[in-house]
């Protein structure tokens, strides 16, 4: 990590705005990075300040051999070993993620709960399928109820999951039954949300778990109740709110932005008001107050997941991602950004104050420094959300001269929730994952990967995400994604069906001209990297690919990650049995042991774990040899004769 | 689906809805919506829509709620740059372009009553059949079930010739399938170029010229549909059911020949639902990848003399055949085929000449395998038109051989030699009665043929009860009607052997499960007096069977323990039911129809239902479309009780059964039949008879109703007083 980068980043639009910042002195997250190095010893995992005796730097010698006696020298005040300190550093960073995660769930829970009583106006059940389909699962009695009073007791029982104290998360019912299995075998069923979380920071503490491997198992268990809990929460519940996402034409990139109407950036990771910011910018009154202050309309866009979650229902298009939130601010053409929780930077405020956008903070967990604060009530999130607008409109006339909106964007289709993947493959009459499975099997699809993830300031923009996609499409792999990494493909021109022509081998693009998706599918924000899990588990059930996630030939991916969520969703990802790979730096390298732990025994356990490879290519092609392998497992590494039935085989059939 | 077919189906499921719609709101407004419609003699209403959506349409006022669900479920255009994903939405237009369809047939229906001449064949001055009805499809539907027809292919338009047609007719009858035919290119239709070609078209060949226009299309949807209703006993509504069902087991597909309209795209989305894939002889966009079919979806710019066996490939289907070495095309395709008027060149039989067909064992010494002589005079020796008397002796040897199999053998020789092209067989024993064909003849078939037919057939299905076989066929007059006494002496004593067997006296009974690739539900149990309810199979056939296959639907069934001797119920036939049944059905009685009675497939050929006003029961057959004193019609009847349930009340059996001593012994026998129809009574008549006489009641058949009489309780219960049928005075059934 010590070598210069070459880019900061490979988007043209990103770059064109580096430069204007540059020239109107504005500091940036890329600049940070080249002023501040990392800390090296909290890179690798092995620097510990969890007490007051420290913080206690225990990492690995450079360049050379470490004899017996220095390694049982190489210890904390307190006697911690170096394999402690790195597990105890990377649990903690499971329990942020899934904190952050889950109390997006909760968030949602709750307004889902209050919508349910009639308590939160202009929230209403917008899948009932859905929520039917979810009350027989859960057990929640149909009957002659109204749609409110069967909501009342799903969102009960969903806030219910975060505090539960035993028993186990009603969600892991819906993994595969050998999953289900090993996970009470190996004791990492999740009893609850919140409790999982709260065991990682008390094991942590000082002189509390002292076994590298006890810790990284309580991390799987907090990562399970992210993935499988608080985040499957969240998606799910959305869904049932706002609607499940359907494909949707939309667009990317801060090309976005229109000169000639009020911008509105939506950034973070809640949908929640959003949602009703999407509603209040179509209201002709506030589009008739725009017009009075000279823009000819109101125009929407998103950064993050936020941004994420309304494109998948609303196609409204999207800004762009983590890395690009400071450069929508140097376009000078943003009238208000609107955070929430998550992934925000704490330079806003300070950025926007070199042009006229009002940043605008809206969550009682999330204020900045600087930034204006406009609360969100659920009790009345019309009238939060109309006030929002507004400031933005009235600060429409106080751009200033210096703008400059990149004129680059590209198209792409998301919406690709796990009910409507199911329903793309055989319409209405005959919707399963069966062709999916099918050309997995016959070798058109050589696998599945899910690349997911963060943008990280340390490597260049964009770059590891794109490149990785586009080799694994162009080996067959089908690409799912999530969050920051999907914005990152959809820039490059890879979510459209034409991509399939021209980035994909020839079978994946056989089997998209015939679905007709692009061979990369967005499947929405990072909590919804639980569909990814839906996915999976339906691709286990439709057959004839093994019994359990870790039998599918798939991996996982998030080449440019940053934060503890992503951590948080890898160990999850793992722990049901997919081979991940990060980029850019490990966090555990301070520790043989441990890094071994993950990366080898893991599998032994779990039949996925982590892997670590900084360059893209490589990391897709050891996916792709996982792959292979998982195919080879399988016995469909070979071209299968074509079966052809008689009436005697016909009579066989089930 | 490429977006070029997405696109195109789409565009064309627009195009049949909005017809529809079009169609729909005239007749409206000249009928009303309480008019009637439907297709001819079906239990099914509109059999696409009632078995996906699950709605009878009865009156022209029901499509509303078709049409209004089509109108949501229909997709928008594709667009051009960036489209949304289009297999699902192209699916789904192709299940609209099919519901639209219906509407369409039946408001012709309406308003067109003679534009189909209904029925199994064409007319002189009609080749249109239209949509089959429920007779049609549960005789043709057997074949489904027994393997005899595997499947069908759907034709739309014209080849370039129609030598080119006929080719493709024939190879695809030669595969046993049959041919749906719908729809025109370049104002040419397929139908009419086979019968340019002077092919043989209607139901009896295969080759079913089912209506002009693409919409008639959907007539091969609605006789899948129904196949799934009445052989998997699948219910109105359960879409995901039917569709499996025909993907897995109904081996149909489409061959467009021509260009490929935008209408025809959307019915072939329609056909992809079902699993049919689309094979074309045009370079239109293939779409290999598989999963809503078994294999490819659509496969294109195949040269005509390899479409029928690419399609087969494509389908997933495997059909053996036997090699029989005959100058002409051969298979069952050609069994309905007629031989009549100026194309017979000779004729033996009915009437015209003596003629006789003799199964007969010999030792092994005194048969030489595949040994065919001739005797007497040749066709070619006069005429045409000729006649000359026949005689087929057939001597067959080995270990395996029992006497019992000789009549099994005897019996096959009927559809063996009809499977000739341009031989036309009806008959049996000595009231055989043989055509052959000019155009056979000019081909080369001579008499000898005859024999290789039987010799390489009969080897291919019975090899394992025999090790030898020789044919011999005279021609001389003298040397047949000897022949003729000897054979008749033979038929005397099978016979009172036959008669003689009984249930009592045999320890072993046969299961049938020969039809649960079609009704996986389904089991019978045949007992020497009690043949299969479809008629098809006794309990020699079965014995048969099962020496020939012992791992086969045929299994031996030690009927064990009698549990109740009236009703027919034994230890042994339960448990091997329980077993088959998979735990459905614990037991059944095989003589009674009010108590448990054995379960009923939808191949029956008749149903017996009982009459509680004139506490008897009625049976009808399913060439019998009228109303029954039931209060449904045979169809109904079928569809409420098939689909391997046992119905107290009802119960499916064959013919023949009626006439077997123990039809229904269990609930008072023969005396208990009040109505039936009249073709059936005349039908059985001699039997029927026979079997009165014994129970003392000569005149039971002139004291039963028919539909003369009426076809309620009501109306029929007179005639009976008037009579004094015996029913009227036995004690109450229930």
């Amino acid at each position: 990590m010590t070598e210069e980068k070459k880019k900061k980043s490979v988007d043209l639009a990103s770059m064109a705005l580096i430069d204007k910042a540059s020239s109107d002195q504005v500091n940036l997250v890329f600049d940070r990075a080249e002023e501040m190095k990392p800390c090296p010893i909290g890179l690798v995992g092995s620097c510990c300040s969890n007490c007051g005796m420290g913080p206690c730097r225990v990492p690995l010698p450079r360049g050379k051999e470490e004899t017996p006696e220095e390694k049982r020298k190489r210890r904390g005040i307190c006697g911690a070993t170096a394999e402690t300190i790195a597990a105890r550093n990377f649990a903690r960073k499971i329990a942020g993620g899934a904190a952050a995660h889950s109390d997006h769930g909760r968030a949602v829970a709750e307004l889902f709960l209050a919508a349910a009583k009639g308590e939160a106006p202009g929230y209403e059940i917008r899948d009932e399928q859905k929520l039917l389909q979810l009350a027989l699962e859960w057990g929640v009695e149909i009957g002659n109820r109204s749609n409110s009073e069967i909501a009342t007791q799903i969102g009960e029982k969903a806030l219910g999951e975060f505090g539960r104290q035993e028993g186990e998360l009603l969600f892991l019912r819906r993994a595969p039954l050998k999953r289900q299995e090993l996970w009470r075998k190996l004791g990492v069923a999740p009893r609850g949300i919140d409790r999982e979380i709260v065991e990682i920071m008390h094991r942590t503490h000082a002189g509390v778990d002292q076994d590298y491997r006890n810790l990284l198992q309580q991390g799987s268990r907090a990562a399970l109740a992210d993935g499988w809990g608080g985040s499957m929460i969240a998606t799910e519940l959305q869904d049932i709110l706002f609607g499940t996402p359907a494909p949707v034409l939309s667009q990317v990139n801060l090309g976005v932005l229109k000169e000639d109407e009020v911008n509105i950036i939506i950034h973070g990771h809640e949908p929640l008001l959003s949602e009703m910011i999407v509603a209040t910018a179509q209201d002709p009154q506030m589009v008739e107050l725009a017009k009075a202050k000279g823009a000819s309309g109101i125009n929407l866009a998103g950064i993050c997941c936020t941004a994420n979650e309304i494109l998948m229902r609303h196609g409204v298009p999207l800004a762009g991602n983590f890395l690009q939130q400071e450069l929508a601010l140097v376009t000078g053409a943003v009238d208000a950004m609107v955070v929430d929780v998550q992934c925000i930077m704490e330079s806003l405020p300070d950025i926007a104050q070199c042009y006229h956008t009002k940043i605008i903070t809206t969550s009682p967990k999330d204020k900045i420094g600087g930034a204006m604060h406009i609360e969100f009530n659920e009790r009345n999130a019309i009238l939060s959300a109309k006030e929002i607008v507004k400031v933005a409109i009235e600060n429409f006339p106080k751009r200033g001269s210096n703008i400059s909106i990149p004129k680059e964007k590209t198209d792409l289709i998301a919406g690709f929730s796990h009910e409507t993947i199911n329903y793309l493959l055989g319409g209405l009459f005959r919707a399963s994952y069966r062709p999916l499975n099918d050309n997995i099997i016959n070798g058109r699809i050589r696998g599945v990967a899910g690349v997911v993830g963060c943008n990280n300031a340390r490597t260049t923009h964009n770059e590891g995400h794109i490149a990785m996609v586009k080799e694994l499409i162009k080996n067959d792999v089908l690409v799912i994604q999530t969050g920051c990494s999907a914005m990152a493909s959809a820039t490059a021109g890879l979510m459209v069906p034409e991509a399939a022509a021209e980035y994909a081998g020839e079978g994946l693009a056989s089997v998209c001209e015939a679905v007709g998706i692009p061979p990369v599918l967005h499947l929405g924000s990072c909590v919804d990297n639980s569909r990814i899990l839906m996915a999976a588990t339906a691709m286990v059930k439709d057959g004839g690919l093994g019994d359990d996630i870790s039998d599918l030939p798939v991996a996982g991916a998030a080449p440019e990650w940053m934060s503890e969520k992503a951590i948080s969703i890898g160990q999850y990802f793992v722990a049901s049995g997919v081979f991940t790979i990060f980029g850019v730096n490990w966090p555990t390298t301070g520790s043989t042991e441990v890094t071994q732990f993950l990366f080898k025994d893991f599998e032994e356990m779990y039949g996925g774990m982590w892997a670590f490879e900084p360059d893209p290519l490589l990391a897709a092609k050891l996916m792709i040899e996982h792959i292979d392998k998982k195919r080879k497992a399988l016995g469909i590494d070979k071209a299968r004769e074509r079966v052809l039935y008689d009436m005697t085989m016909r009579r066989e059939l089930e | 689906m490429s977006k070029i077919i997405a696109s195109a189906a789409i565009r064309g499921a627009h195009k049949i809805l909005d017809q529809a719609e079009e169609k729909w709101q005239m007749a409206m407004d000249k009928w009303g919506a309480n008019e009637p419609v439907g297709f001819p003699n079906t239990a099914y209403y509109l059999p696409v829509i009632y078995g996906i959506l699950g709605i009878p349409v009865e009156k022209l006022g029901d499509m509303e709620q078709v049409l209004k669900k089509c109108k949501t479920i229909i997709p928008p255009p594709v667009r051009e740059e960036h489209p949304l994903p289009y297999l699902a939405p192209a699916l789904d237009a192709g299940m609209v372009t099919f519901f639209a369809e219906e509407i369409i047939e039946a408001i012709r229906y309406l308003e067109q009553p003679d534009f189909y001449v209904g029925g199994e064949e064409p007319t002189d001055n009609n080749i249109w059949l239209g949509a089959a009805d429920d007779v049609i499809l549960r005789k043709r539907g057997i074949e489904f079930v027994d393997g005899t027809a595997p499947g069908f292919a759907a034709i739309l338009g014209a080849a370039p010739s129609s030598e080119i047609a006929a080719k493709i007719a024939q190879e695809l009858q030669q595969k046993n399938l049959y041919v749906f035919m719908s729809a025109e290119h370049d104002g040419k239709r397929f139908s009419e170029q086979l019968l340019e070609a002077g092919v043989q078209i209607g139901w009896p060949t295969r080759l079913v010229s089912f209506g002009p226009d693409v919409t008639a299309t959907v007539f091969a949807a609605g006789f899948a549909i129904r196949a799934s209703f009445s052989f998997g006993g699948i219910g109105p509504g359960e879409y995901r059911k039917h569709l499996i069902y025909n993907k897995d087991r109904i081996f149909a597909f489409a061959l467009p020949l021509g260009y490929v309209t935008d209408e025809w795209y959307a019915n072939a989305a329609g056909a992809i639902n079902f699993g049919f894939p689309t094979i074309a002889d045009t370079p239109i966009p293939e779409v290999l990848p598989t999963g809503i079919c078994t294999y490819e979806h659509v496969v294109s710019n195949v040269p005509h003399d390899n479409i029928v066996a690419k399609a087969i490939e494509v389908r997933g289907l495997k059909v053996t055949l036997a090699e029989v070495p005959v100058p002409v095309a051969y298979g069952p395709a050609y069994e309905g085929e007629r031989v009549r008027g100026e194309d017979i060149y000779l004729e033996c039989g009915g009437g015209r000449s003596p003629a006789v067909e003799w199964v007969t064992s010999k030792r092994m010494d005194e048969v030489e395998d595949g040994k065919i002589e001739v005797v007497g005079p040749e066709i070619t020796d006069a005429g045409p038109p000729s006649q000359l008397p026949l005689a087929i002796v057939v001597e067959v040897a080995g270990r395996e051989m029992q006497e019992d199999f000789e009549p099994i053998l005897e019996r096959q020789i009927h559809h063996l030699l009809n499977y000739a092209q341009g031989v036309m067989h009806i008959g049996q024993r000595d009231i055989a009665w043989l055509r052959i064909s000019k155009s056979a003849v000019e081909k080369g078939f001579r008499l000898e043929h005859l024999g290789y037919i039987l010799h390489a057939r009969l080897h291919q299905d019975f090899g394992r009860i025999f090790d030898k076989l020789q044919v011999k066929i005279h021609t001389e007059a003298d040397k047949v009607k000897g022949i003729i006494e000897q054979a008749r002496a033979v038929y005397h004593t099978r016979d009172a052997r036959i008669e003689g067997m009984m249930d009592e006296t045999t320890d072993i009974y046969y299961s049938c499960t020969l039809c649960q690739s079609f009704a996986p539900g389904h089991i019978c149990v045949i007992s020497p007096e009690r043949t299969g309810l479809c008629g098809a199979y006794n309990w020699m056939d079965c014995k048969a069977a099962y020496e020939i296959n012992p791992t086969g639907p045929n299994q031996p069934v030690e009927k064990g323990e009698i549990i109740d001797a009236k009703l027919g119920q034994w230890k042994g036939v339960n448990e091997f039911v329980y077993k088959a049944s998979r735990g459905n059905i614990d037991h059944y009685n095989l003589y009674s129809i009010v108590h448990d009675p054995m379960t009923t497939c939808g191949c029956c050929e008749c149903i017996a239902a009982v009459v509680p006003m004139c506490n008897g029961v009625m049976t009808v057959n399913r060439e019998f479309t009228g109303m029954t004193p039931s209060g449904m019609k045979f169809t109904t009847l079928a569809g409420t009780i098939g689909g391997g349930i046992s119905t107290p009340g009802f119960v499916g059996h064959g013919k023949y059964n009626i006439t077997q001593r123990k039809f229904i012994t269990g609930d008072g026998g023969i005396k208990r039949i009040v109505w039936m129809p009249k073709m059936l009574k005349e039908e059985i008549a001699e039997r029927f008879k026979a079997r009165a006489e014994e129970l003392g009641t000569p005149d039971l058949l002139d004291q039963i109703a028919d539909e003369t009489v009426g076809t309620t309780e009501e109306e029929i219960l007179p005639f009976l007083q008037e009579k004094e049928h015996p029913a009227l005075s036995m004690e109450p059934l229930f």
